[in-house]
């Protein structure tokens, strides 16, 4: 007998059971789909951090006040751990340490509430210096960034992104129109292209101001966190080294300084090895779906000995048999990694309204491998049962 | 059952000029069931000769059932030696044995063991599925044999949409599709009412008369032994008996009789 015909057994079988037959596939079918869903959404994710830190422009290094790798809290004085924030004098000095071809910034975030008229808006104030603007790439749509006169002269000048644009100047130009932050008001002077959201928050739910004026109306003298574009990529771990030479004096071991690509190395790592971590779970849904392809061979065995009492007394051989029980293991298996395959891929294409996800060649690969070895694996041991069976046992079994 | 008086000594068996197509030579077969040894054939001999339609009769226990498995090559014996065709094959791996009941050996049960789900033409092709034969060949080889036991407007009925004389003969269908040299029936007519057990017999007489294919039937219904030329009666896992037919009863005359009302 030939290959053909035993596709042709097994399918006639598998429609005899239609039930059955959906209700077994559905273990594969969910756990496939889970595979791939899940592995789209971390690989998504992952895309869409490191783009947002790549987007933030390139040779860029990061100065946070405390010490990340000893876990922060390492300080040990009586108060427990009081960091040292950065003021505005640090990053003077270090601009001053590095020479003026790199670039440094001075950076604060905090939350903030604009309003235009009686229209109300929470949002997200980031202060930077004259430099600001190149070193993050800003993308203006109309005005410009602030001078370094206006840094130095706190002036309340103020660039909005596009959704405070939306929300605050619905019907006009923004450009030159004046606005309250947190009840002092400021003139707008820029507005920025629109740039889609992001886990990271919307990025166009925020506006800028010079640092010095942000300094002034949140009533600090410390900064965030300095940031620093280096003028050279070739050059970025030896600035690294001389801003750390700088801040020891200081603050001796409570900072950290990392590069884009240091922090990039640890995100990536982090969200991969959530990606795997998720890949894991699903994988154990496609593991059970697997052992549930098992049991419905092996009660199928059971229930159809007679059958295969009937197929060996006319002439079917071992591995007749066997190859119509496998066969039928792996297109239930085969079937249900393509439709997961199918539901997963669609799903991953519905859920980018509310996370970023990313369909990877490979899970698809490894789900749709991984049912048909399940079907093979697991149908194999019930098959080999069927096809010892002794003719006129399986004719007897009732 | 009845003893019958018209028996003639052991020993008068033998096929004479003609040819043996299957042979038991001291078969026994034991079983261990609940670790209590049941002989249920014990140092058999039986000679089916070619061409001839052969009754096995006893009474419940003799073995007869057995002795229809191991013949069929369905079951092994625990000793002694089978050959078909002058082939031993007590020796033969399970897939040659498989090889030997599809080609050579045609079985009807007593309780039909047609496939549900799957249509009488699908029944009967099945041996022919794993003897190689392809699509067209099949099909139109099922249908004559289909046809030839009268069931050539049924072809694509279900088995629980005939009646058991019909699935009945399907199965005969099923044993003649591959040309065998032997039909074994194991009861055919058990399940069956009279009128279809009769239509069953005529068509394995017409078999055995009008196409020459050797038949062994067993039974424990003396009529339906009687359609046979010879009889060999079983006891204890023994042959204890065996009778030449002086007068055959002609299964068509019989089912006419009936059919006309007459008590037989």
């Amino acid at each position: 007998m030939n290959l053909k015909e035993s596709f042709r057994i097994a399918l006639r079988a598998l429609n005899a059971n239609k039930v059955r037959s959906l209700l077994t596939m559905l273990g594969v079918i969910i756990g496939v789909a889970a595979v791939i869903l899940l592995v789209a959404i971390g690989t998504g994710v992952q895309d869409e951090v490191t783009g947002s830190i790549e987007g933030l422009g390139s040779n860029l290094i990061f100065a946070f006040p405390g010490n990340v790798e000893q876990g922060g809290g390492g300080g040990g004085g009586p108060g427990g751990s009081i960091q040292k924030q950065f003021s505005l004098d640090d990053a003077e000095m270090l601009q001053r340490r590095l020479g003026p071809d790199d670039k440094v910034v001075p950076v604060i975030q905090a939350a903030a509430i604009a309003k235009v008229g009686n229209r109300e808006w929470r949002t997200t104030m980031a202060a930077g210096n004259e430099y600001s603007g190149e070193v993050f790439s800003a993308d203006y749509a109309s005005g410009r960034g602030y001078y370094r006169s206006e840094v130095s002269a706190s002036s309340r000048v103020v660039i909005i992104g596009a959704s405070v644009q939306k929300e605050l100047f619905p019907n006009k130009d923004p450009l030159g129109e004046y606005m309250d932050v947190n009840g002092q008001r400021f003139r707008v002077i820029g507005t920025l292209v629109e740039q889609g959201g992001s886990l990271t928050g919307d990025q166009d739910n925020q506006i800028y101001l010079p640092i010095t004026t942000a300094q002034r109306l949140l009533g600090t003298r410390d900064i965030s966190i300095i940031i620093v574009k280096a003028a050279d990529a070739t050059q970025i771990d030896l600035i690294q080294q001389r801003i750390k030479r700088a801040l020891k004096p200081r603050f001796g071991e409570e900072f950290s300084v990392f590069t884009q690509q240091e922090t990039l190395g640890i995100l990536s790592q982090l969200l991969g090895t959530l990606t795997v971590m998720l890949a894991g779970i699903a994988g154990i849904s496609l593991l059970v779906g697997g052992i549930g392809i098992m049991n419905i061979m092996l009660v199928s065995v059971s229930e159809r000995t007679r059958e295969i009492g009937i197929r060996k007394a006319v002439g079917a051989k071992t591995y007749d048999i066997m190859s119509q029980f496998v066969i039928e293991a792996i297109v239930l298996s085969v079937a249900g990694g393509v439709i997961g395959i199918t539901i997963g891929w669609l799903g991953s294409e519905a859920l980018k309204v509310v996370v970023p996800t990313q369909v990877t060649p490979w899970a698809v690969a490894l789900a749709f491998l991984f049912s048909a070895g399940v079907g093979v694996f697991f149908g194999v041991y019930p098959a080999y049962r069927a096809s010892r069976l002794d003719p006129i046992e399986a004719l007897r079994y009732e | 059952m009845s003893e019958n008086s018209e028996t003639t000594p052991i020993g008068a068996r033998g096929c004479e000029s003609r040819r043996v197509v299957l042979e038991a030579r001291d078969v026994s077969k034991c079983y261990v069931l609940d670790e209590i040894e049941v002989h249920a054939l014990r140092g058999l001999d039986l000679e089916v000769c070619d061409g001839e339609m052969l009754a096995i009769i006893g009474p419940s226990g003799s073995g007869k059932s057995t002795l229809m498995h191991i013949i069929g090559l369905l079951d092994r014996p625990s000793s002694g030696i089978v050959t078909v065709e002058g082939e031993e094959v007590s020796s033969m791996l399970p897939n040659q044995l498989a090889a030997v009941r599809n080609k050579r050996i045609g079985f009807v049960f007593q309780s039909f063991n047609l496939l549900a789900r799957t249509t009488a033409l699908a029944n009967v092709e099945l041996p022919l599925v794993y003897s190689g034969v392809s699509g067209a060949e099949r099909s139109r080889r099922a249908k004559e044999a289909l046809e030839r036991v009268g069931l050539g407007d049924r072809l694509n009925h279900l088995p629980n949409q005939l009646s058991g004389g019909q699935q009945q003969r399907v199965a005969i269908a099923r044993a003649l599709v591959t040309e065998p040299s032997i039909v074994l029936a194991d009861e055919p007519t058990g399940n069956l009412d009279t009128r279809s057990g009769m239509e069953v017999m005529s068509i394995l007489q017409d078999l055995n008369t009008e196409h020459g294919i050797t038949v062994v039937l067993v039974t424990h219904d003396d009529m339906v032994s009687r359609h046979a030329q010879r009889i060999v009666a079983l006891r204890d896992g023994k042959v204890v008996r065996e009778e030449i037919v002086e007068k055959r009863v002609i299964a068509h005359e019989r089912r006419a009789k009936f059919d006309a009302g007459g008590e037989e």
